[in-house]
């Protein structure tokens, strides 16, 4: 099952992010991965959380626009080598990468990578049937 | 049966009598004016011309033309044509472009403008019945008032509710039921959008019709005022230095505002050269007012570009036809030698899917004018990757250069972040010091 993602519309200047971020703690959501992408203009915060439903209403509130995505979340061995495995498999499978971002996990030896493509359900049952693990909402 | 007209025998005169009628006032608005404010001699004077030159309306482009700078000079007293104990009243202009204009008002004057905006009201299809939510300004600008005067003449139930507050302006139109709105329409487009926020929808108010004006609009945004209020929406017309709104308004045919040309004369002149332009021509409306007391303009420079229609009107009415202001000739901007209007950005804006809240930049960087757009991105346009947003504001950049032949940077920006108006929008700004 591919997790939701929310991304908000960031301008370029002072104080945008914060009032992301306090929006985000005044609902009382745990962010669990982020990334920027910025242009000269603005930048696009996209958020991974324990309660997207709880942060998007936040967001929402204080005018932030803010859109939700699927992305397909996968733990991937922490060594080198194992994301190359990951990106030759779906580079295969002609399915195209819109971006990525990785981020760490608690549990020791395995990291997870985000990943952002047109259709995340083939994505996932390609991966799983890889070996790859993929992850559910629920496990945050 | 509805009634069309509120003084049907002067807004459907034959023109023949219109003519006769505006030559007799117009002889006697010179002289009234000649014998009583000096500034005005002085310039006729310094013209050759006198007040026995001036037999009708064919002697109108003999007189010299007034412009703002005139009434600025003139400020306070200087153009008044009456004893100040005669006035009842006083109006200005917001003072945005320089030292602000006072007009004086006789209670003739005031009874003779309310007339005026009955006028609009009626053809807006207002009768008693109706409750009129008058949203524009009270106070020194002449909105509110012009408006609120007009709608008692009809008999209409009246909210003076003044400008602002939305919450308490959708509750009222809510509760009291009305049914003519009366605001500038960037706020109408506003209201719009408050009330569909609320969950309503277009049917659930009472609204019928909405009569608009003290800012430029498109044909764009009326058609997005009427789907979102589900009313039909009339343009009205007027400056504070002749009178207020209601110098002209729109008939149900929704072409051309008609003038009132019992009290105004209506001339286009070419901006550059003075020199008066045949009908059907674009160039500067000129006004004489000709049956004003207080403060008589006579062949006033309004600075609006627009096309004056004879051509026969349904409605029944017989007074001239104006376009709507395509521009002025004052708040156009040379960018890169190229005569561009805000009101040309907007109609792209519209079109392609935008709301019409923007801000347009003029500079000049490296002796090369710069100009910049900035516009709110709409929910439905906004998604996680950079590349969708670009190219949004690629699209919007490039229909932007289609349509006035140079290109913009435009920039898109949160919703609801460009300052919104509930009085008169800033919607450019020039930052170029030339010297």
């Amino acid at each position: 099952m591919a997790i939701r993602q929310l991304s908000a519309f960031l301008e370029n200047k002072p104080g945008a992010l914060v009032a992301v971020t306090e929006a985000l703690s005044r609902a009382g959501v745990d962010m669990r991965a982020l990334s920027v992408a910025d242009t000269q203009d603005f930048g696009i915060l996209r958020l991974i959380v324990n309660d997207p439903d709880a942060a998007h209403d936040a967001l929402t509130r204080e005018g932030i626009l803010t859109a939700e995505n699927p992305v397909v979340a996968v733990g991937v061995p922490d060594k080198p080598g194992a994301l190359t495995n990951l990106v030759k498999l779906l580079a295969g499978e002609e399915i195209n990468i819109e971006y990525l971002y990785a981020f760490l996990s608690p549990v020791k030896g395995r990291a997870f990578v985000a990943l952002r493509v047109a259709d995340a359900e083939k994505a996932e049952s390609i991966l799983s049937a890889a070996g790859f693990e993929t992850v559910s909402e629920g496990a945050f | 049966m509805e009634r069309r007209y509120y003084q049907p025998e002067i807004e459907t005169m034959p023109l023949e009598k219109l003519r006769a009628l505006q030559s007799e006032r117009l002889v006697r608005q010179v002289r009234h004016v000649y014998e009583n404010v000096p500034y005005y001699r002085a310039k006729m004077q310094e013209k050759g011309v006198t007040p026995d030159d001036i037999r009708g309306l064919e002697d109108l482009p003999k007189l010299p033309f007034l412009s703002k700078a005139d009434l600025r000079d003139g400020y306070p007293y200087g153009l008044l044509a009456v004893p100040l104990s005669d006035c009842v009243r006083i109006h200005s202009t917001s003072g945005t472009t320089g030292k602000r204009v006072v007009a004086f008002y006789t209670q003739n004057d005031v009874d003779l403008w309310e007339d005026c905006v009955a006028r609009a009201i009626v053809a807006a299809g207002g009768t008693r019945d109706d409750v009129v939510q008058v949203c524009y300004g009270y106070g020194l600008f002449t909105g509110g008032s012009g408006l609120h005067g007009g709608s008692h003449k009809v008999g209409c139930l009246t909210l003076p509710m003044s400008s602002g507050n939305t919450e308490r302006q959708i509750q009222f139109m809510m509760d009291l039921g009305s049914t003519i709105l009366c605001c500038t329409p960037s706020y109408a487009a506003y209201i719009g959008e408050s009330l569909k926020e609320r969950g309503y929808k277009p049917g659930d108010n009472k609204l019928k019709a909405g009569i608009f004006g003290a800012e430029p609009w498109t044909e764009e945004m009326r058609r997005d005022i009427e789907a979102s209020l589900g009313i039909k929406a009339f343009d009205i017309y007027g400056l504070t230095e002749t009178s207020g709104p209601g110098v002209a308004f729109e008939c149900e045919e929704q072409r051309g505002m008609h003038i009132n040309e019992d009290h105004f004369i209506a001339e286009i002149i070419d901006p550059d050269t003075g020199e008066v332009l045949p009908e059907g021509s674009k160039g500067e409306l000129v006004f004489t007012s000709i049956t004003k007391e207080a403060f008589p303009l006579l062949r006033y420079r309004t600075r609006d570009i627009c096309v004056l229609s004879r051509e026969k009107c349904s409605c029944g009415r017989t007074h001239v036809r104006m376009s709507k202001p395509m521009g002025r000739s004052d708040d156009m901007l040379i960018i890169r030698g190229v005569n561009v209007f805000p009101s040309q950005i907007e109609t792209v804006l519209l079109n392609e899917g935008y709301t019409p809240n923007y801000q347009i930049v003029v500079d000049r960087v490296n002796n090369s004018d710069t100009l910049d757009v900035y516009v709110e991105l709409p929910p439905e346009k906004f998604s996680d990757t950079v590349r969708e947003v670009s190219q949004w504001e690629k699209s919007l950049a490039s229909a932007i250069t289609t349509m006035l032949g140079i290109k913009p940077i435009v920039h898109l920006v949160s919703p609801k972040t460009i300052t919104r108006s509930e009085g008169k929008a800033v919607r450019v700004v020039d930052k170029r010091k030339l010297v």
